[in-house]
């Protein structure tokens, strides 16, 4: 009793959750998370889909096609998704991560994290324009890695959300050490890509001075740069590259280069009046972003030239003055005003002359000397003026013409001027400083520049005097000295005893630093703590003094251009925001920054002989011509050298941020800024449905994969399969592109196999790798597949028959052996695969054979993320990381109100995981019940536009569906031909008209060109036409104004050989279509109530839980057993997986059905009379004993169940001793297990008795898990006790793979045999038990086996009633006389008629828990149409036009559902239209043509065939 | 036109739930068959109005098939069992007016008999090319 109670409890649905939220998030957005969220949005839940990525659709989207019908993956799923995308109460939410979770079952509070995608999913259109502009290329993971895709992509072509997105792993760390965040990996991603213009604009995009920066820049980008570490090569030049750049700017024709930023003419100016000081690289570009935040700008420089310290204080020879005044011309084409010659004293007073603000940024030209003796002598100068003097040309300064020159000073501009001294004709220079060689501050590169043209480097010195003779300057005296460094600014050494020697020099030039000039400043502003320089907000560039801004050297003293740019654009946004009366401080938050660690980083360099490459250095001229002139000193990279150069970068970040999409991008949908978001839900339920991914081929190196690159895996294989895969579905080798003849498909690679910790089945191998081979051959009829596999597990509904089909028809070759190892033969790249087999003696044999290309048949896992997701949600998972779930509570986790589904519980295929999903979701459905509806929005149309009076309009839209079509029919010449057909006026061509964004151009194109009939030409409207008749619902027509034309099912599919035939018969059926919708009619919709009741055929195990499913989701049912008591097949079942009891299950189920007041018992009936349709039925049951019931319901639930198999072979019947697996539980249960004595010492299972024969040509799928679930039930009665079973194929499929080892490792034999050689059974001679004679393959090795019991594993029959009931119901059976449901692969529970489900043993043999599942599936299912008060009724019916209407009455008389009534007095015959179905019937028994059906009227059929006979 | 290179056209009437689904079948199952026919897709065999069958014929087509349910399977009942018996009687009236009746089919197939739907076209394709094109156009003209 207290397990039962602790059941309840556990048991999902079972008792009702107080205050509950009705919303659910479905995590995962495969077709298990669609199914699951369609099903619960559908019964009246708000639904959150989200996924990691940025689009939904799951592996299935990656599928070529699906077996066993071979049905087109991305065809099939797409309604799906375009349903999924366009159903207003799903809200899909991708790049999403579950964070934490709180509260309870019914009351989750779930924090998801959502990566910024960087694109506006509202605002894009898709166009891909943005791809088009990226310089990045990625392995295209949705392609299995075999084609490229951008860094800005979309996962595939259908996706949904139709948008891109861009791929970022933060910013790259050459970005993030650029005070001005210069896009390096932008720019030198475009210059790799040859894109010289488009890497200008990337610079520009921050940087004023892209010449300049290219030549002086002190590039910390480099110092940053993740190749500057020893072992990764030297960094990326980007200095060079960027001179690069620059320069092939402005070498380019003046019309080329078209200004890339909007000019002063386009912008919105406001009234502010901006007075800048200084012209250097601070105050040019504070003056351009004011500029371009449109106010006027005025720019003061005290000298004769711009450009500040880049004009007179670096040296020709390194930044030629031209370079400077380009870049300084520029921005004064954007409207800045200069004014030369234009010192200011007094810089407060501007704002009392007109000017709103001021920025200062005067730079620091002060230089300083040494106070020492002789410091005052004429021929002692400062650098800063010796330096503006060479740069301006001044005649008056010091002349080094044939002089000693000595430079103090060990900076950057120590050097600058000595080697200007050079170039000025000094017979001698020195540089001499205080720090030692190693430590000056120069660059080392620079000081060796110096000395190679010939300059002497005296480091290590303290300065004592400057020498005279005869009032000029003879020399310096000097001290070495031990600096041990430098202490509040002040240098700290020790003198070194003795070492005091005169450097002789004419001249000596002080190079040791240089302040601001300050002038009344000083005096007005705030000063630093030294008094040199101004005092500013770091954050604001803000002064003591309001409005007036600072930065620059005048702010930091000497530093880099790059920090006073830097400086410019801080001080411009400050300035802006202080214009506007903003507050000055904002908060700039920046991505992190990349680290990639140092495996990736040699991986990667491996990987690419571009990125082994050295570095290139720009050429330097040679010292001896170098020192003669002023000429620039480096000379840049060529095109090649440059491009060889950028290629050498890792792309850290992966986006380059180098915003060429946003340029491209017309919807102005992009943003590179876009922050990580956290979200809180509120949700009453979590369905998880993250699916799993294929296994590395790298598990079984000895196959080769990753070294050979004819091996492949199975899901790279699929992509080469598909149409729109990365080879157009041309089977090709991955080595040299040929079309492969012999192809090995290598079975359980990373399945069936503990030795690489995969212990499980991955279930869907076998199935997937047939049809590999299969679609290979339609590709290409030169290819022989070879599959090599353990045993074939074609467990699922028409599977064996797929797989004979295979085998027998399609050449698919099957060999059972391992395959022990693959080898490459080097000339061909072709495979020697090595495996053995026996002969007919039983003899083993090993084999070689040559193979052009070899599939990996690889297994499924769960990723890791879901893992770590899982034991955030504190969801169990099981030894192989899926999700745990109990054997008989399908669906459900560890914790209460999270449920699991799909692949992510154990490998399953798709049907298994739609199956589940929904099971999931009315699972989440009964828990919330109480809160159906209460989150819920309508969906709302707009108003229907009234067409009766116009001219027919007709829109047609022929698709090209990838190439499915189009590679078979000329679509444009299609197009052209249906323009001049009557009344069309609009006709296009779409890649794929059922993508999201054709459907919105279709809704466009509809108000634009004011269409009132369209026509889309695709596939068959059994699948799109709901999808389409949506979409010009949408644009205001009426659903029924339109026509499919089937050009892919019907025309390119059936007709590959004869592609002109094919175009004209495409132009015939489109013509057809047109025919009809000109003349078609908009129809009305009536509405049908919904009985809230629920009829469940079937009171076994599926229809019990159906019953309480539905029940437990708020809803009464009607449960009719044909027997005496509940139960069906379950009553026979004793042994169960992990010690789950199915009699225990079973008691506990009747009990609960008694005790549930939604659900009426009726014992002993069966349904005799069904009447009526979805929403209203009425079906008539009746007891044994006659006595007839009538109920009214608005949907059936068909739970027959099945029966077992009753054995013609093997003696059963005739022998005691031989007996089902079925009689065989029973005895376990009531003789064995009451009295081990009776355990029988030997038996012999025999499989496949019954199933994959003649006349049961299907596999039971049940039975090789019940005879190791019996086997090992002896086994614990009696150790000893010897159990053989006798197989075809050991289907244990998924974790019951377990079982199968556990049988094992208890000693259980398994002898394989072939159904050729069946076991014999015959009596023993000597004793009473029994003789079993089998053949054992491989080895054809015959033996005896006596034992005391046969079991026969007699597998499942389709329950013999079935096909009375398919009569009543009309609905199809199988040809094995099951139920066949609407489709195969995504509509596993429903039948093709509205309102009837499916579910059990009638559907197909299954295990209790998969029939759980599929019960509770077919509930939720049931329960979205039980929670509309009303239907929509179809609108093709049946009208009369009472003028013609003779009544006659012959209508009355033909039409099956009563739904034509004429009686006495009535004019004529009227339509009953929630009753008539729409067959036509009536229709053509009228004499008159009164009665006409809607949507096939007699007009429009007749118009088709004019249309079809005409000569094209 | 010569004999050898006649192509006959052909126009079929085929159910929605059955005939139509099956040579959708035949499509996903990549089936090849002639290129000859024209489907016009009605919700039942028994919507197909013996006008329809005149008027395709009368308008040129070579060969008519209509296509249903298997007797006993039809989604509204016995809309086949209907269509079979018209089809009886207009093939007698054709007959006795002098139109060869022979150029009109009837065929049961189901949506999972996709094999059977292209065998059928291929059948009827061959058959209507033996016979050569249909005179009654000419002969009826007005």
């Amino acid at each position: 009793m207290a397990l039962s109670d602790e059941r309840s409890q556990m048991n999902p649905g079972s008792s009702a959750l107080e205050h509950t939220v009705g919303a659910v998030l479905v995590v995962g957005a495969g077709i298990g998370g669609m199914q699951a969220a369609l099903d619960l949005a559908n019964s009246g839940f708000k639904v959150y889909l989200a996924d990691s990525g940025p689009a939904i659709g799951g592996t299935m989207a990656q599928l070529d096609k699906t077996f066993p019908t071979n049905d087109c993956a991305m065809c099939i799923m797409s309604p799906k998704l375009v349903e999924t995308g366009r159903h207003r109460n799903v809200e899909i939410m991708t790049l999403a991560d579950i964070e934490s979770i709180s509260g309870r079952a019914g009351d989750f509070r779930v924090r998801l994290r959502r990566k910024p995608r960087f694109v506006d999913t509202a605002k894009c259109t898709g166009c891909g324009d943005c791809a088009a502009a990226c310089p990045i290329s990625r392995p295209d993971e949705f392609n299995a890695g075999l084609s490229q895709r951008k860094a800005v992509y979309k996962r595939y072509p259908q996706a949904i959300p139709n948008a891109y997105a861009i791929e970022k792993r933060g910013e790259a760390p050459c970005r993030d050490a650029c005070p001005i965040g210069q896009r390096a990996m932008g720019y030198v991603a475009l210059v790799r890509a040859g894109r010289f213009a488009d890497a200008y604009r990337t610079i520009k995009e921050e940087n004023p001075f892209p010449s300049i920066c290219g030549r002086v820049c002190n590039h910390r980008c480099e110092d940053e740069c993740t190749r500057n570490e020893g072992a990764f090569g030297q960094p990326v030049n980007i200095m060079a590259l960027k001179r690069f750049v620059a320069d092939w700017w402005w070498s380019q024709d003046a019309s080329v280069r078209k200004p890339v930023a909007e000019g002063p003419g386009q912008r919105a100016l406001s009234s502010k009046n901006i007075a800048v000081i200084g012209s250097g690289p601070a105050g040019m570009t504070c003056a351009l972003d004011l500029v371009r935040k449109g106010h006027a700008v005025t720019v003061f420089e005290a000298l004769p030239v711009p450009g500040g310290m880049m004009r007179v204080g670096v040296p020709e020879y390194r930044l030629p003055p031209e370079v400077v005044q380009r870049e300084i011309e520029d921005i004064l084409a954007e409207g800045v005003k200069l004014e030369l010659n234009h010192p200011v004293d007094d810089v407060p007073a501007l704002l009392q002359h007109g000017f709103d603000a001021v920025f200062v940024g005067a730079g620091a030209h002060q230089g300083s000397k040494l106070r020492i003796p002789g410091a005052d002598l004429p021929q002692v100068t400062l650098a800063t003026d010796f330096l503006r003097a060479a740069s301006l040309g001044d005649t008056n300064a010091q002349d080094v013409r044939d002089r000693k020159v000595l430079v103090v000073g060990g900076g950057n501009v120590a050097i600058d001027a000595a080697m200007t001294s050079v170039r000025l004709g000094a017979s001698w220079v020195g540089m001499s400083c205080l720090e030692s060689r190693a430590k000056m501050p120069a660059h080392d590169w620079e000081v060796r520049d110096a000395e190679e043209e010939g300059i002497e480097v005296f480091p290590a010195r303290t300065f004592k005097e400057i020498t005279q003779q005869d009032g000029r300057v003879s020399g310096v005296r000097s001290v070495q000295v031990d600096l041990h460094g430098f202490v509040d600014g002040r240098p700290d050494f020790t003198e070194i005893p003795g070492s005091e020697e005169v450097i002789a020099a004419d001249i000596v030039i002080f190079a040791i630093g240089q302040v601001p000039q300050l002038g009344k400043l000083k005096d007005q502003a705030e000063t630093a703590p030294s008094g040199r320089t101004l005092k500013i907000d770091p954050d604001t560039m803000a002064t003591s003094l309001p409005g007036i801004f600072a930065g620059g050297d005048v702010v930091t003293g000497t530093t880099f251009i790059v920090d006073a740019i830097s400086a410019g654009h801080k001080a411009a946004g400050s300035i802006d925001r202080y214009l506007a009366g903003k507050a000055l401080k904002i908060e700039v938050t920046r991505p992190p920054v990349v680290e990639l660690d140092k495996l990736e980083v040699r991986q990667r360099i491996q990987a690419s002989p571009a990125l082994s490459a050295s570095r290139i250095e720009m050429h330097k001229r040679p010292a001896g011509q170098r020192s003669q002139d002023f000429d620039e000193v480096y000379v840049g990279l060529s095109e090649a050298e440059a491009r060889a150069e950028a290629a050498r970068c890792l792309g850290c970040g992966i986006c380059s941020e180098c915003l060429q999409c946003v340029y491209a991008c017309r919807a102005n949908a992009i943003d590179h800024n876009m922050p990580a978001r956290s979200i809180e839900l509120q949700v009453g339920a979590v369905v998880l449905a993250p699916g799993v991914q294929p296994i590395s081929g790298q598990i079984k190196p000895e196959y080769g994969y990753g070294r050979y690159p004819n091996v492949v895996t199975s899901l790279e294989f699929e992509r080469m399969l598909s149409a729109s895969g990365p080879f157009g579905g041309v089977v090709q080798r991955p080595s040299d592109s040929h079309h492969p003849h012999k192809v090995a498909w290598i079975q359980c690679v990373g399945s069936r196999d503990p030795r690489c910790d995969q212990g499980y089945c991955s279930s869907v191998c076998c199935m997937y790798a047939t049809k590999e081979a299969v679609i290979a051959r339609e590709h290409d009829p030169h290819i022989q597949p070879t599959i090599f596999y353990m045993d074939m597990r074609a467990f699922g509904k028409g599977f064996d028959a797929y797989i004979e089909r295979a085998e027998k028809e399609q050449g698919v070759q099957y060999v059972r052996c391992m395959v022990s190892a693959v080898k490459e033969i080097p000339a061909s790249r072709n495979l020697r695969l090595s495996f053995a087999t026996f002969d007919k003696d039983g003899h083993p044999v090993s084999h070689e054979d040559e193979f052009d290309m070899v599939v990996l048949s690889v297994g499924l896992k769960p990723t890791p993320e879901t893992q770590k997701m899982a034991h955030l949600l504190g969801v169990t998972l099981n030894e192989f990381g899926f999700a745990e779930s109990p054997d008989f509570r399908p669906s459900t986790s560890s914790r209460r109100g999270i449920y699991v589904a799909g692949s992510f519980s154990e490998p399953k295929d798709i049907p298994e995981t739609v199956i589940e999903a929904s099971c999931a979701a009315a699972f989440a459905s009964a828990d919330l019940a109480a809160a159906r509806g209460t989150l819920t929005r309508q969906m709302i149309y707009p108003e229907e536009r009234d067409v009766s009076e116009e001219e027919p309009r007709v829109g047609v839209f022929v698709c090209h569906c990838g190439i499915n079509i189009g590679g078979v029919v000329n679509v444009p010449e299609v197009v052209e031909y249906v323009k001049g057909l009557p009344n069309v006026v609009y006709a296009e061509r779409n890649l794929y008209t059922c993508s999201q964004d054709t459907q919105e151009k279709i809704t466009r194109v509809i108000r634009e060109q004011g269409l009132n009939r369209v026509v889309v030409a695709s596939c068959t409207p059994r699948t799109h036409e709901p999808l389409f008749q949506d979409t010009i619902r949408q644009a205001g027509l009426n659903p029924y104004l339109f026509e499919l034309a089937n050009l892919r099912e019907q025309d390119s599919w059936v007709h590959r050989g004869s592609p002109e035939v094919a175009t004209r018969k495409a132009m015939q059926l489109v013509a057809m279509a047109v025919a009809k919708a000109r003349r078609l009619r908009p129809l009305q919709r009536g509405t049908l109530n919904v009985e809230p009741q629920a009829l469940v055929i079937g009171g076994g195990l599926a229809g019990m839980t159906a019953a309480l499913s539905i029940a437990a989701q708020g809803f009464q049912v009607y449960l009719v057993e044909r027997q005496a008591e509940l139960g069906g097949h379950l009553r026979h079942i004793y042994t169960g997986q992990d010690g789950c009891d199915p009699q225990e299950l079973l008691q506990e189920m009747i009990e609960r059905v008694s005790a549930e007041p939604r659900i009426q018992v009726l014992m002993d009936s069966r349904v005799v009379e069904i009447k009526g349709y979805v929403g209203q039925f009425r079906t008539v049951v009746e007891t044994r004993a006659g006595e007839r019931t009538e109920l009214v319901h608005g949907v059936v639930v068909v739970a027959t169940g099945g029966q077992e198999i009753r054995p013609k072979s093997y003696g059963y019947g005739e022998i005691n001793q031989v007996v089902t697996q079925r009689e065989f539980e029973e005895q376990i249960k009531h003789v064995f297990g009451q009295n081990i004595e009776k355990t029988p010492r030997s038996v012999v299972m025999i499989q496949c008795v019954g199933s994959r024969d003649s006349e049961h040509p299907y596999c039971s799928r049940i039975c090789c898990t019940q005879a190791i679930k019996n086997a090992l039930e002896i086994k614990k009665l009696n150790p000893k006790s010897s159990v053989t079973i006798l197989y075809r194929d050991l289907r244990s499929y998924g974790f019951r793979e377990r079982l199968y080892r556990q049988a094992r490792r208890a000693g259980v034999i398994f002898l394989q045999f072939d159904p050729e050689n069946k076991p014999r059974v015959s009596h023993q001679s000597s004793q009473a038990g029994l003789e079993v004679e089998v053949l054992v393959q491989p080895e054809n090795e015959k033996i005896t086996l006596s034992a005391e019991l046969v079991v026969l594993s007699a597998g499942i029959e389709a329950e013999p009633g079935n096909a009375a009931l398919s009569r009543l119901l009309k609905l199809p059976l199988t040809a094995e006389g099951f139920f066949l449901e609407a489709h195969v692969k995504l509509r596993p529970v429903d039948f093709a008629a509205d309102g009837v489900f499916l579910c059990g043993l009638a559907h197909s043999p299954r295990a209790v828990d998969e029939t759980i599942a599929q019960a509770q599936a077919a509930s939720v299912r049931a329960v979205g149409l039980l929670a509309k008060k009303e239907l929509t009724a179809t609108p093709i019916i049946a009208s009369v036009n009472p003028r013609l209407c003779a009544a006659c009455g012959v209508c009355v008389e033909i039409c099956p559902y009563g739904a034509r009534r004429l009686e006495p007095g009535m004019k004529y015959a009227e339509v009953i239209d929630v009753l008539c179905q729409g067959c036509g019937a009536c229709v053509v028994a009228c004499p008159n043509k009164a009665s006409q059906q809607r949507g096939f009227e007699f007009l429009q059929i007749s118009a088709m065939i004019d249309a079809a006979v005409e000569e094209l | 036109m010569s004999e050898t290179n006649f192509e006959p056209r052909i126009i079929a009437f085929l159910c929605n739930w059955c005939t139509y689904t099956g040579a959708d079948l035949a499509g996903t199952s990549r089936l090849q068959y002639p290129p000859n026919v024209r489907i016009i897709r009605l919700m039942c065999s028994g919507a197909v109005d013996p006008i329809y069958v005149l008027k395709a014929d009368l308008a040129g087509a070579d060969g008519i098939l209509i296509g249903g349910c298997h007797p006993g399977d039809c989604h509204y009942q016995e809309g086949n069992y209907k269509e079979r018996r018209r089809v009886v009687a207009l093939k007698e009236i054709l007959k006795g007016a002098g139109f060869d009746e022979e150029r009109i089919w009837i065929r049961w197939i189901s949506a999972s008999e996709g094999q059977r739907f292209a065998e059928s076209i291929r059948e009827i394709t061959a058959a209507m090319k033996e016979k050569g094109p249909n005179s009654t156009k000419s002969e009826w003209a007005v």
